[in-house]
């Protein structure tokens, strides 16, 4: 790989790594948000509104980081993928001009109003703005995941002068890759918030303090994690996998490290690729499973990698191979884990059951990592293109940026990113560790008129 | 039709600079006007609620940018690329010194926050400026419209130019000292006594630096960019475009005067328009102008998308931004009147 072409890449993988694990947890979190005050206005419980404040404040600083790395991931495309951006912006600029003009600024915008304005809005009002913060956070990743998807699939274009233009509105939008890849994505975004919410809850209770709190973000993430984490497997993760088997077969057979054409292929749980003998290391394999969940039938043929020839080959084989199986193993945790609190949650045992809190606790970093493994699979799958079977990666970057710019501007971000995660996590720890407020002993019966909430968070 | 888009993202542009530029210039006055603590907590709770929607407009504008002109996107991006990234690590340190210096407690880490919220939002202008001052003199493009500026060069307006060179340094300089204006004027709309009082007083004095650097910047523009000239000569209506910066900035000195804030406020919003609506004019039909060779420079017909790209366009974006503003006057009726610190909010 050409050194600048690798800076490029890794300039762009960086940046929108860190920015993810932000984005994926407000996404998440503006659901969880949403039912919280959805409870509260239904119940008249005002506890369930201070439980909402208490996230909207998490979120707020979230949010703000996610924003601050967002905008660099729409200028990158100019600065550093210029020829890209020259070849299809006239395709993918609409969807990324519609997430700034239909998602962004309500986001941002509302997101004020949640923060600011609840003793002005009352309680209904102010349940409808975290309504519209949540379908504005939605609304954002369907354009940003209708865009990859395009570059993916591409749909609904036709050559123009200086690459390709649109030539169907609603072909653009409405791409069959997008729906599945884009309802996968988002309840990976619940899957993380749900954990982050349960783990709060089991933090709180092993420590002591806010213990009703401590019971409400343990059930509330524990349901939400249960339902999120068993669709991400059926439908939507397996509907992806069938649709790459048909679109990206050499990527399918990339992900599975299947080097040969088989009949009746198997799936390897465990096992590194070795690229120089072409085949898998210490494989630990489930016969013709893979032939059966791609085409219905164990006996039917899939294809290795020598049915395809070599320059259509992702070009990290084994980093695709480690993504995709990071992620399907964490998955599959996800839903045992969530299946074993949800048994555990008839008649409250969990709240006693300290090991097992220890289990929800300690469980906090890996849907993040689940969900950069999902998107590393996608992305490192989709090489050694950057639009599929239009534009090779390597056609892409900007020409006339040398690479010691760009690992001048590379170091830039690696060093301010470094600070803005050290800065965060401690921010995180002092509003995890102040907690909400303390809990009211007699819940407010509904109907009691206007509430009166307290500021929000440590006004000072 | 892609006069249409040319006509649309400048006023994107324009909504972004009037929009996000008086949170920038109370971040320069962030330490003029606010001397003490609950001070500066005031200043910052001026735009706390509106700050991040305003810079949405530059998402939304790049974005509008990017499918309508590729093209340009692709050339000028690329080709300010390291200006743009230290834009971006700006902006970085502008949100997060704004959002969360108040989550800190004690008298350590505040005035950290204050400072790098002042250093960015004052340096922020100043690239602003001098990145419009870019697009004005033009860049050296080449056959394949693209170039890849140096940040300096030897500072003249020549052939072998940098990002900044006297020109682009001069615009630099009118655009800090305007958001400064801009901001002290929505400071002082926002506040009471001791702020108000401090944000008047800098309004007035700074107005005197922008009305000569306006001066002395059309001068210098007419001499560096000739067709800005040639185009307010074949064109007599274009004369609304200066004429609106002139009336803004004549109006924002007697309402300065009369300690009328929102009205000196709207004249400076007029004066900012006035201002990227007439360099926008100037510069038509190009995008990006050569500043070796016309005929190299970018237009809108080399760096449009195709019609039906732009006109389909047309049926989301303008319900969309409709829809925007009329929150957006929802959202600035809601926080509208003076700032008060026992409200909620943190």
């Amino acid at each position: 790989m050409d050194s600048v072409l690798a800076l490029h890449r890794l300039h762009f993988a960086f940046t929108i790594t860190f920015h993810y694990l932000f984005a994926q947890f407000t996404m998440g979190l503006a659901l969880l948000i949403f039912v919280l005050k959805s409870i509260a206005l239904k119940t008249g419980d005002n506890r369930y509104n201070h439980a909402a404040r208490f996230w909207i404040k998490i979120f707020a600083i979230t949010f703000a980081v996610g924003v601050v790395t967002g905008v660099p991931m729409e200028f990158q495309f100019g600065t550093n993928w210029s020829r890209f951006s020259k070849y299809a912006g006239g395709v993918i600029g609409q969807t990324l001009a519609m997430e700034g003009v239909f998602a962004f600024f309500l986001e941002s915008s509302f997101l004020g109003l949640l923060i600011y304005g609840e003793n002005r809005l009352g309680r209904k009002l102010h349940w409808l703005v975290s309504l519209v913060l949540f379908a504005g956070t939605w609304l954002s990743g369907f354009f940003i995941v209708a865009t990859d998807a395009w570059m993916q699939h591409p749909v609904a274009y036709a050559s123009g002068r200086d690459g390709v233009v649109l030539a169907s509105f609603w072909g653009l939008i409405l791409n069959p890759w997008t729906f599945w890849m884009y309802l996968h994505n988002m309840l990976g975004t619940v899957v993380t918030a749900s954990f982050v919410m349960a783990a709060a809850g089991a933090f709180y209770l092993l420590s002591q303090k806010q213990e009703q709190y401590g019971r409400i973000f343990v059930r509330t993430g524990i349901i939400s994690a249960a339902i999120a984490s068993v669709l991400m497997l059926f439908p939507t993760g397996d509907r992806q996998g069938v649709m790459i088997a048909r679109f990206q077969p050499v990527t399918l057979a990339a992900m599975e490290g299947l080097f040969e054409t088989v009949q009746g292929a198997p799936i390897a749980i465990l096992g590194q690729p070795d690229m120089e003998k072409r085949k898998l290391d210490n494989p630990l394999l489930v016969p013709r499973a893979l032939s059966f969940l791609t085409y219905q039938n164990w006996a039917a043929e899939v294809k290795g990698l020598n049915a395809f020839p070599p320059e259509d080959h992702p070009d990290s084989i084994p980093l695709l191979y480690y993504s995709y199986h990071i992620m399907v193993g964490l998955g599959t945790l996800f839903i045992a884990v969530t299946l074993v609190s949800l048994w555990l949650l008839r008649g409250g045992r969990i709240y006693e059951s300290r090991p097992w809190l220890w289990v929800l606790m300690l469980s906090l970093p890996f849907p993040f990592i689940a969900n950069t493994a999902g998107w590393m699979t996608a992305e490192l799958g989709r090489q050694p293109w950057l639009v599929y079977g239009l534009m090779r990666t390597a056609a892409g970057p900007s020409m006339q940026v040398s690479s010691g710019n760009t690992l001048f501007t590379l170091l830039g971000f690696m060093g301010m990113y470094t600070l803005l995660a050290i800065l965060f996590l401690f921010l995180m720890h002092r509003e995890f560790d102040h907690g909400p407020e303390p809990w009211v002993t007699e819940p407010r019966p509904s109907g009691s008129g206007v509430t009166e909430p307290r500021p929000l968070g440590s006004g000072h | 039709m892609a006069t249409v888009w040319y006509c649309l993202v400048a006023l994107m542009i324009a909504g972004y600079v009037i929009l996000d530029g008086f949170d920038l210039g109370a971040g320069i006055l962030h330490f003029s006007v606010g001397r003490t603590e609950s001070q500066r907590r005031r200043v910052i709770r001026s735009i706390g609620p509106v700050w991040d929607g305003n810079e949405v407009w530059l998402i939304a504008g790049g974005g509008t940018l990017y499918f309508a002109f590729p093209g340009l996107y692709a050339s000028s991006f690329s080709g300010f690329y390291l200006p743009l990234m230290m834009v971006l690590w700006l902006l970085i340190i502008r949100g997060i010194a704004v959002e969360f210096r108040n989550h800190l407690e004690g008298n350590l880490w505040r005035p950290f926050f204050d400072a790098l919220f002042m250093l960015a939002s004052a340096l922020l202008a100043i690239f602003y400026g001098a990145a419009l001052g870019n697009v004005i003199r033009g860049v050296p493009l080449d056959a394949n419209g693209i170039f890849f500026l140096p940040l300096w060069t030897d500072f003249q307006t020549g052939k072998d130019v940098g990002i900044l060179d006297w020109y682009t340094i001069l615009v630099g300089l009118l655009a800090f000292v305007t958001l400064a204006v801009h901001g002290a004027l929505w400071i002082a709309v926002k506040n009471e006594d001791l702020i108000q009082h401090r944000a008047r007083i800098i309004a007035r004095w700074a107005w005197g630096a922008v009305a000569l650097l306006t001066a002395a910047v059309t001068l210098a523009t007419f001499r560096v960019q000739p067709l800005v000239l040639h185009n307010l000569t074949t064109y007599i209506w274009g004369w609304i475009f200066p004429d609106l910066a002139l009336a803004g900035l004549i109006a924002m000195l007697v309402f300065i005067l009369r300690d009328d804030d929102l009205k000196a406020f709207l004249s400076s919003c007029a004066f900012i328009a006035g201002m990227l609506t007439s360099a926008v004019f100037g510069i038509y039909p190009y995008v990006l102008p050569s500043n070796t060779d016309p005929r190299l420079g970018l237009t809108i017909a080399s760096t449009q998308t195709d019609p039906y790209g732009l006109s389909v366009a047309l049926i989301w974006f303008i319900p969309g931004m409709l829809l925007v503003l009329a929150y957006s006057v929802f959202i600035y009726r809601h926080f509208a009147g003076k700032v008060r610190l026992e409200e909620e909010g943190y």
